[in-house]
């Protein structure tokens, strides 16, 4: 890491409206969502990306040719909440009594309540568009301050604390244990970044909505953190809370030889151990000078801020976000720029891969990094494919999600996941999952092809994170979401044959519980729950997330 | 006496592939539009890429790397012995080699057999399995026949040409070079011990795989049965396959037993002389060229099975533990014990999946009662059964030669021929005898008792017969099912009782074992002696050498079989 880092303290304060800007059953902000409009072209409405407002004419024959979709068959959500189908809050009287005397709010409004009873698991997504619910929080705690923090947690031991870890989590993390008998109070630690002129350098695809704390608990990972580092490297200080008391180190010291580093049973702790009440990480000013770029069929080794190599499928996903071009010189230059490809240099679109890059730091460091980047590409035939393709790219990350809601609007269901996985076993873990994708669909029935597609998104020395996405059309299955999960997982089973880990930044949560102790051994094992019982033994943080 | 054709016991949806041949013409058969399915992510790959693509490896360069480390020579050397060996090693498939060699085989088969059947849904089976994943095709080998029978048949159905494992054949030129073309690969015999050998083997198997080149052939038993009854597997094509998969190098990997039977087997007395330990004839052009001859006989009807295909991946289920290649080098490749245990468990398994395929000419069920000394008769096999007098009895001199030498001869090819045939339906009462003679031998009535004597037996026999490994309770169990369906015995809960007439169809089950009724009988007269093969053998040589030791002192030319220990005591024995 640089040393030109400063560091901030980042507290947490109460954001009590989120439901009122974000959706209650889909992906972000309420206004941002794709649409097909009358002429059936789609589009992405409100105005807060770069995509908003613009229509996409090439995504509905995307859309229809990879799924087999059709627009007639529609599978819209429920447009509102019943509140029959919720479950009645379990409340204890004396506990209210207590939290109406410290004056922290709180709420049991069943808006507020499923509005933090799921992450954006396909499953939970799915319950919620057909509104149906098992369990979800009693209710929901704002504590905005540390010292009320511990004092709620001193309720606990009578009660059941449950944390939120923003919202953004995809491996059922966030889900209430069913048979969970005592109350579960959902703590909303939502808070928001902001100093001018800096920036933290994580950033994850979930960035507008996830939390710092949440980020912390599961150990996230940004798309830039070939510069800027993950989480671990971030962190510079963690205090919690646990019902056996606060946890912090002394100082702020940038590295410290004291033993195992006790940050490292709070990151990725998923909420099993207490809440994270305050993290100190470092800042660095808003970089300079930023540029995207790609590059067309390419194998490299030279770290851009972010690298990304996408296969196929995905270079072709990519294309159909293309936006309506204004003038007909665009139209015509982008003619021309397909034909030199396709016909002069021999690229089959059809075979086609590309990776995009993203270059960020002071103008002279970008454009030489710039440079060698596409030197080492000219090496091994690959060909500078722009800007425009980079950002694209970069694009699809952060609209995906919508995207999913707009799928699942016409019965195409969708997930992403992640591994990481040593670089000698890369190219044969990306084929013999989507392989194992494609024959566990038809196995089980699924009518059409599934779209079944991978990207390398972080790149280390000894390894890379690769990126799954996997949706398919449901069309005539009678469970979906059972189908699903059970491809699911036997995706998960053929990664982990392949040398691939249970998780590169997504974490365990519930989802991926069954497969820890072969990940981390038994005594690995052994050594979480000691420690869980240490810190909780009561079982207050009782999510069941992890162990 | 008219030629009565026989009727096989065989599945009824078979395709008789010469029918189809003799109506039509050969040369348009041999020039027929040929437009095999191919593997569904094969990637279109010649035989001279494939070979660059081998020496280009990460593997390869390992192993090189390697050795010029440990020999302390420079890598280069290694790298050209590498490509000497490639070279050698690897196939050349061509389609023109294989329209004219369809085009001789035609010829050829329409000549020798009356038929060649092929079970219609083992093609559609196999159509299917070669698109979904790489395939490995293992046949058993019975016969010099096998490889192109196979190939002529899937060039006639149009399933993609497999690569073959040969060995030998080296020597003559011409032939290995037709046979290269048409998919012959050869490996020579340092496989096991030379590292860069086996290092270019496994990376050209894999390659192929991996690039869905074409299926890949070759026998598990790795060598031709002499005596037709299964060898015990050989593991080192298969390590290498499955290694292909445990590395993940390919998704998974498609295996297919195939039951090749010949009602006569083209090289059916050349078998009786290689286990008389004659010299084996040399393999040349010559020697093919004499072998014409056969062209002028009737081999009956061949059969071909292909089996149901098998997942290896859902094989490896549950028995492999994936994770520690997780852990492991990548290019490290011996196996653990773990593997090993699987390899061999993979390999009976595949074996006992040709054995139940495996077609029973009544040939096979008449020789094993002629076996046992009883009367029938048969003309196709008038080489070894002949007609006297109203009487069938094996033919025991064809020319009047009036030398005991080629008489004994004579005989014990008859003897063996006969046992041959015999040895073809083995597999079905090798179990049940095993269990009758556990029955006898203890005396007993408990099932406890009776299964520790069977598990001993079949421990014994482990070489002789493939059992699956771990599967002794298994296996008692079905014999004993099979002894209580055959009226020899009854089973309660605990108990095994023999039945009134239990003794004779036990008498009858033992019989089978023993390896000629009209040698050995009189040694071993305890009438249960389970005298293998090798015994028979053995004894026949040791007779043949007194007679000859008598006659002229002249060293005996056998020495392939005997060593000069042995021949020394014979000859003690003599003094």
């Amino acid at each position: 890491m640089p040393d030109d880092s400063t560091n901030c303290f980042v507290y947490i304060f109460t954001f009590l409206n989120r439901q009122d800007l974000l959706k209650w059953n889909g992906w972000g902000y309420s206004d941002s969502k794709f649409i097909f409009n009358k002429k059936g072209q789609a589009e992405f409405t409100g105005k807060r990306y770069r995509l908003s407002g613009m229509v996409l004419p090439a995504l509905r024959e995307w859309f229809e040719k990879t799924f087999g979709a059709s627009l007639e068959h529609k599978t819209p959500p429920r447009s509102a909440l019943n509140t029959s189908d919720i479950p009645a809050p379990i409340l204890n009287e004396d506990f209210l009594d207590d939290l109406k005397a410290t004056k922290i709010p709180f709420s049991h409004e069943i808006e507020d309540r499923i509005f933090r009873a799921h992450g954006h698991c396909l499953h939970e997504i799915f319950a919620l568009r057909e509104g149906k619910f098992e369990r979800v929080p009693d209710m929901v705690v704002w504590p905005s301050k540390y010292p009320n923090n511990k004092s709620i947690l001193s309720f606990g031991v009578k009660y059941f604390i449950f944390t939120l870890t923003g919202g953004t989590s995809v491996s059922s993390a966030l889900e209430c244990p069913p048979d969970e008998k005592r109350s579960i109070v959902s703590l909303d630690t939502s808070q928001m970044l902001n100093v001018s002129g800096y920036c933290t350098g994580h950033e994850p695809d979930s960035m507008e909505f996830s939390t710092l704390g949440g980020w912390v608990a599961t150990r996230a990972s940004g798309m830039k953190k070939n510069i800027y580092g993950n989480i671990e490297d971030l962190v510079v200080h963690i205090r919690m809370v646990t019902p056996r008391g606060v946890i912090e180190k002394s100082c702020q010291g940038p590295r410290m030889s004291t033993g195992p580093d006790v940050h490292h049973f709070i990151m990725g702790s998923e909420g099993t151990l207490g809440v994270v009440t305050e993290v100190t990480i470092k800042i660095r000013p808003v970089p300079e000078y930023q540029k995207y770029g790609s590059v067309e069929v390419a194998k490299q080794r030279c770290a851009p801020a972010s690298i990304r190599l996408m296969d196929n499928a995905q270079f072709q996903f990519g294309h159909a976000l293309k936006p309506q071009v204004a003038s007909i010189f665009t139209s015509f230059l982008d003619g021309l720029k397909k034909f030199y490809i396709t016909k002069f240099k021999g690229f089959d679109p059809n075979q086609l891969c590309v990776a995009t890059l993203l270059f960020e730091g002071d103008r002279e460091k970008v454009l030489q990094h710039e440079k060698q980047v596409y030197d080492i590409a000219a090496k091994f035939g690959g060909l500078a494919a722009g800007e425009d393709n980079g950002q694209r790219g970069y694009m699809l990350t952060f609209v995906i999600a919508y995207l999913r809601d707009l799928g699942m609007d016409f019965y195409v269901i969708g997930e992403s996941f992640e591994t990481s996985v040593p670089w000698d076993r890369v190219l044969d873990l990306c084929r013999n999952v989507k392989e194992r994708i494609v024959r566990e669909c038809k196995e089980r029935g699924v009518q059409f092809p599934p779209l079944s597609t991978c990207r390398v998104t972080q790149t280390y020395d000894a390894g890379a994170c690769v990126y799954f996405y996997f949706a398919f059309n449901y069309r005539g299955i009678a469970d979906p979401i059972h189908v699903y999960e059970q491809i699911e997982s036997a995706a998960r089973e053929e990664i982990l044959a392949n040398g691939g880990s249970l998780s590169h930044h997504h974490g365990v949560g519930k989802l991926r519980k069954r497969w820890l102790q072969e990940a981390i051994s038994d005594v690995g094992i052994g050594m979480l729950k000691s420690v869980k019982q240490y810190v909780d033994p009561n079982n207050i943080f009782g999510n069941r997330n992890l162990l | 006496m008219g030629l009565q054709e026989p009727l096989l016991i065989g599945r009824d949806d078979s395709d008789d592939v010469l029918e189809k041949r003799r109506i039509s013409s050969d040369l348009r058969f041999a020039l027929k539009t040929y437009s095999p399915v191919i593997y569904k992510s094969a990637s279109p790959c010649t035989s001279s890429m494939l070979k660059s693509i081998v020496l280009g490896s990460n593997h390869m360069n390992h192993v090189i790397c390697q050795l010029s480390d440990e020999w302390g020579e420079p890598a280069e050397t290694f790298r050209k012995k590498a490509t000497m060996i490639l070279e050698e090693m690897a196939d050349n498939l061509h389609l023109s080699a294989i329209r004219l060699l369809a085009f001789i085989l035609s010829k050829v088969f329409k000549r020798v057999f009356r038929r060649i059947r092929v079970n219609t849904e083992g093609i559609e089976r196999l159509k299917k399995a070669l698109s979904d994943n790489p395939v490995v095709l293992l046949p058993n080998h019975r016969s010099y026949m096998d490889f192109l029978i196979l190939s002529f048949v899937f060039y006639t159905y149009d399933l993609n040409i497999p690569v073959i494992a040969a060995r030998g054949l080296l020597e003559i030129k011409i032939l290995s070079t037709i046979l290269r073309r048409s998919g012959a690969f050869y490996i020579r015999r340092e496989i096991g011990t030379n590292k860069l050998y086996w290092a270019v083997l496994s990376e050209y198997v894999k390659t192929m795989l991996r690039m869905g080149y074409a299926p890949i052939e070759f026998y598990v038993e790795g060598a031709r049965s002499r005596s037709f009854k299964s060898l015990l597997p050989k593991l080192g094509l298969l390590n290498i396959v499955t290694d292909a998969f445990l590395k993940k190098e390919v998704a998974d990997v498609t295996l297919v037993p195939i039951s090749i039977t010949y009602e006569r087997p083209v090289d059916e007395t050349l078998h009786a002389h290689d286990l008389l330990g004659l010299p084996k004839i040399k393999e040349s052009m010559w020697a093919l060229f004499k072998a014409r001859k056969i062209l002028g006989q009737d081999f009956g009807t061949s059969s071909i099975h292909l089996g149901e295909p098998v997942s290896l991946k859902a094989l490896v289920q549950g028995d492999v533990n994936l994770s520690q290649y997780n852990l492991d080098h990548r290019y490290c490749n011996l196996p653990s014990q773990e593997i090993k245990a699987f390899l061999h468990h993979t390999g009976c398994r595949m074996i006992h999946l040709q054995e139940e395929n495996m077609v029973i000419s009544p040939f096979v069920l008449v020789a094993t009662i002629l076996m046992q000394k009883l009367i029938c008769s048969i003309s196709l096999h008038r080489n070894i059964v002949k007609i006297d007098n109203g009487k069938t009895m094996l033919v025991q001199e064809q020319q009047a030669d009036s030398s005991t030498d080629k008489h004994l001869m004579q005989y014990a090819v008859t003897v063996l021929t006969c046992s041959m045939y015999r040895n073809q339906i083995l597999h079905i009462f090798v179990r049940p005898a095993l269990a009758a003679m556990a029955l006898s031998f203890t005396n007993k009535t408990q099932k406890e008792e009776i299964f520790i004597c069977y598990s001993f037996l079949q421990d014994l026999f482990s070489s002789e017969f493939v059992f699956l490994p771990g599967n002794a309770k298994q296996d008692f169990e079905e014999a004993c099912h099979r002894l209580s369906e055959w009226g020899a015995v009854q089973i309660s809960k605990q108990n095994i009782e023999l039945t009134e007439t239990g003794p004779l169809v036990i008498f009858f089950i033992l019989s089978i074992f023993q390896p000629s009724s009209f040698l050995i009988f009189r040694y071993h007269n305890d009438g249960h002696s389970f005298l293998l093969m090798f015994w028979l053998i053995l004894y026949l040589i040791i007779v043949w050498l007194l007679i000859k030791e008598k006659e002229t002192i002249k060293g005996p030319e056998s020495s392939r079989l005997i060593s000069s220990k042995n021949r020394t005591l014979i000859k003690r024995r003599v003094k």
